[in-house]
């Protein structure tokens, strides 16, 4: 099977792209992301296609001399899911900015709100073992994680 | 009868696109959408019938392409039973969501879209369900996945925005993952039919086998939620509207799980990851239980035992004996019937008490003993005590474990045990918490409950508000069909056993090719 190398670094550079930009916490960003990742894949099934020939119409040429039609369908379909897809995003990216003034994708309350319980026993704890054994620098450590306490209830 | 398969995908795009012509006639969409989901139902039940009586599976070349070249809906008895049950699962949601929206009014969600929506994602759950090869499939996924996208963010609210951008995110990234694996397999091969697949996988290079491999399963197993690629169900999930929710957690994850079966047991089923799926499935039953346990949140706490129950699924696949694969079959069935009816009675608790937080909700024995018992039975069926089928799925699974014996198998079962024990524990501390705990008794079960105060939705609420009869004859409809799960174990079980049986074995092409022209007879 030949195949064009140059295909396969302009596939490259769009999956490395795509996978870059979808990263971003910009909204739009991830939608151009998901764009680039798109037409990576569909390159990747053009390349598979492998040499290219004729058009594939019946009786328009010997069958060995024509291009493989199965990943063109594909392809096809996949880029009208794509495009789809894209329409959807961009609505929903648009009602994301109507509700706030950002396109940014904000961390979850619930993450944030198990992440400072975990802190806060993770302090608890230490202030425990603190007691426990009467160090000298206990005070100092005791203190500061009560001041959070007192300063988060 | 193989008239009947094109069917199963016809009508309910039909129906869609009449409800969505339909749009302000809320009656006529509604009709359209029962009887919609009703004819499949029949359809579904009579190849179910049909198909197990025969020993050949029934496969449609649509538009009239030979086999290998055009496409082919292909349904087996995997397929046909998996199209009967989610079909009674789609039917009792949207009786349920009609009781929802009859009360609601359309000022809440915008029903007028809910059913054209809810119509695609059926026609894409039986699409993927009947696709005969690699691409069909993912083109099944992407109709479900597309009609998810519009339900769960279904009435726009910021909340909702944002626990769908987490879920279409991981989605997009999970269909270009497919895709890929699909031009590449084609590239390797030169066909997306899973039957020829099977042939042709076998010859290539055992390192080209393991990429494919890889790549594909990576793909399923982010739909089917499965550790470390699971982190954004139990985020996503909760805030999307009951019936949505529950339609979600029966019948998604499942649909990712349903194309592990088909590419362990079909397309490569000479190459084997068994022993990583095993640890992945220890992973994902004992860590989704774990975040079960730490929850307050019913619809989060049963997020995670969906989580962690895919656990035993991928379990009961990677053991790859026919027996394990029957029982795996049989698991699904259960987890899809208790998981909807489980979602379900947490939507009752919801109207009911205004909240899901089960530190807040009490008293709710005394006052609503209907869900009491709507919620008591699958739990109990969940946990997998005995006599439900959770039961008879769990020891069915264990034993095709002990059967192959090794030091790894019985960790998983003890894990497996484990998990079940404290799926019960998560459950009924909801249980105790939000049915038996008095309206005035909060002190002692403050103190007890004080490290799970900050959990987190703990504060979310809506308003109470009257449940129509319609919302509970659903969700009673579904506990009664749990229930005949277990009472009609063994005739169900053999079933499964056949389709374990028959999975392992796969037909040739030239028997593929056979059914394909006895279809074209029939259809003369």
């Amino acid at each position: 099977m030949n195949v064009s190398l140059v295909l396969i670094i302009i596939m490259a550079v769009l999956f490395a792209a795509g996978v870059y930009a979808m990263l971003e916490r910009s909204l739009t960003r991830v939608l151009i992301g998901f764009l680039l990742l798109g037409n990576a894949a569909n390159l990747l099934l053009l390349i598979v296609m492998g040499r290219p020939g004729l058009a594939p119409f019946y009786g328009d040429g010997e069958p060995a001399a024509m291009s493989d039609p199965l990943p063109q369908a594909l392809m096809l379909t996949a880029i009208v899911i794509t495009f789809a897809i894209s329409a959807f995003l961009l609505a929903l990216i648009y009602r994301s900015w109507q509700l706030g003034q950002a396109d940014t994708f904000d961390e979850d309350e619930v993450d944030l709100a198990i992440r400072e319980r975990g802190m806060r026993t993770d302090e608890e704890m230490d202030q425990e073992i603190e007691l426990e054994d009467d160090d000298a620098t206990s005070d100092f450590v005791a203190s500061d994680a009560e001041d959070d306490r007192t300063g988060s209830s | 009868m193989t008239a009947l398969v094109p069917l199963l995908v016809t009508l309910p795009l039909l129906g869609a696109a009449i409800a969505l012509i339909a749009g302000r006639h809320r009656r006529f969409q509604v009709g359209v959408s029962v009887v919609t989901l009703v004819l499949t139902l029949v359809i579904a039940t009579v190849l179910l019938i049909a198909v197990d009586a025969s020993n050949l599976p029934f496969a449609v070349s649509v538009g009239g392409w030979p086999v290998p070249f055009g496409i082919v809906l292909y349904v087996d008895r995997l397929a046909a039973l998996l199209v009967m049950v989610s079909s009674v699962v789609l039917l009792a949601v949207l009786l349920f969501s009609i009781g929802q929206g009859a009360a609601d009014g359309d000022d809440d969600t915008p029903v007028s879209i809910f059913h054209p929506s809810y119509l695609i994602l059926a026609a894409g759950i039986f699409v993927a369900f009947t696709a005969g090869d690699l691409f069909n499939l993912y083109v099944g996924f992407e109709i479900l996945l597309v009609a998810s996208y519009v339900l769960i963010t279904l009435g726009n609210s910021e909340q909702r925005i944002r626990a769908g951008i987490t879920y279409i995110v991981v989605s997009l990234v999970s269909s270009i993952l497919f895709l890929s694996a699909i031009a590449m397999i084609y590239g390797a091969t030169g066909t997306v039919n899973m039957v020829q697949l099977a042939d042709r996988i076998a010859q290539l290079p055992q390192e080209t086998q393991y990429v494919l491999h890889v790549m594909l399963l990576l793909a399923f197993a982010i739909k089917a939620a499965i550790f470390p690629v699971s982190f954004w169900l139990p985020d996503s999930y909760p805030t999307a509207p009951a019936p949505v929710t529950a339609v979600f957690a029966g019948l998604l994850t499942k649909v990712g799980v349903y194309a592990i079966i088909r590419t362990e047991t079909q397309i490569f089923l000479e190459n084997d990851l068994n022993t990583i799926l095993l640890i992945a499935a220890l992973a994902t039953m004992v860590i989704g239980i774990l975040g079960a346990v730490a929850q307050a949140e019913l619809k989060r706490i049963l997020s995670f035992t969906l989580v962690s129950h895919v656990g035993y699924m991928v379990f009961g696949i990677a053991i790859a004996t026919p027996a394990s694969i029957g029982a795996t079959i049989y698991y699904m069935v259960h987890h899809i019937v208790v998981q909807t009816t489980l979602f379900l009675s947490v939507g009752l608790v919801e109207r009911r008490a205004g909240s899901t937080s089960i530190l807040k909700v009490k008293g709710l024995m005394r006052a609503a003993p209907v869900i009491a018992l709507l919620y008591f039975i699958p739990a109990v069926n969940l946990g997998g005590l005995p006599p439900f089928s959770g039961f008879i799925g769990k020891y069915a699974l264990f034993d095709a474990a002990a059967a192959v014996g090794t030091p790894l198998m019985m960790t998983l079962i003890v894990a497996g045990i484990a998990t079940s024990l404290l799926t019960l524990y998560a459950l009924m501390r909801a249980w105790n918490l939000s049915f038996w705990r008095e309206e005035d008794d909060s002190a002692e079960t403050e103190q007890r409950t004080a490290y799970l105060q900050s959990a987190p939705a703990a504060t979310t609420t809506t308003e109470r508000r009257a449940i129509p009869r319609i919302m509970t004859s659903a969700t009673a409809g579904m506990v009664a069909v749990s229930v005949a799960l277990t009472v009609f174990a063994g005739p169900l079980y053999e079933v499964c056993a056949r389709v374990g049986g028959a999975l392992l074995e796969p037909i040739t092409v030239v028997q593929l090719d056979e059914s394909v022209d006895l279809s074209g007879e029939v259809e003369q």
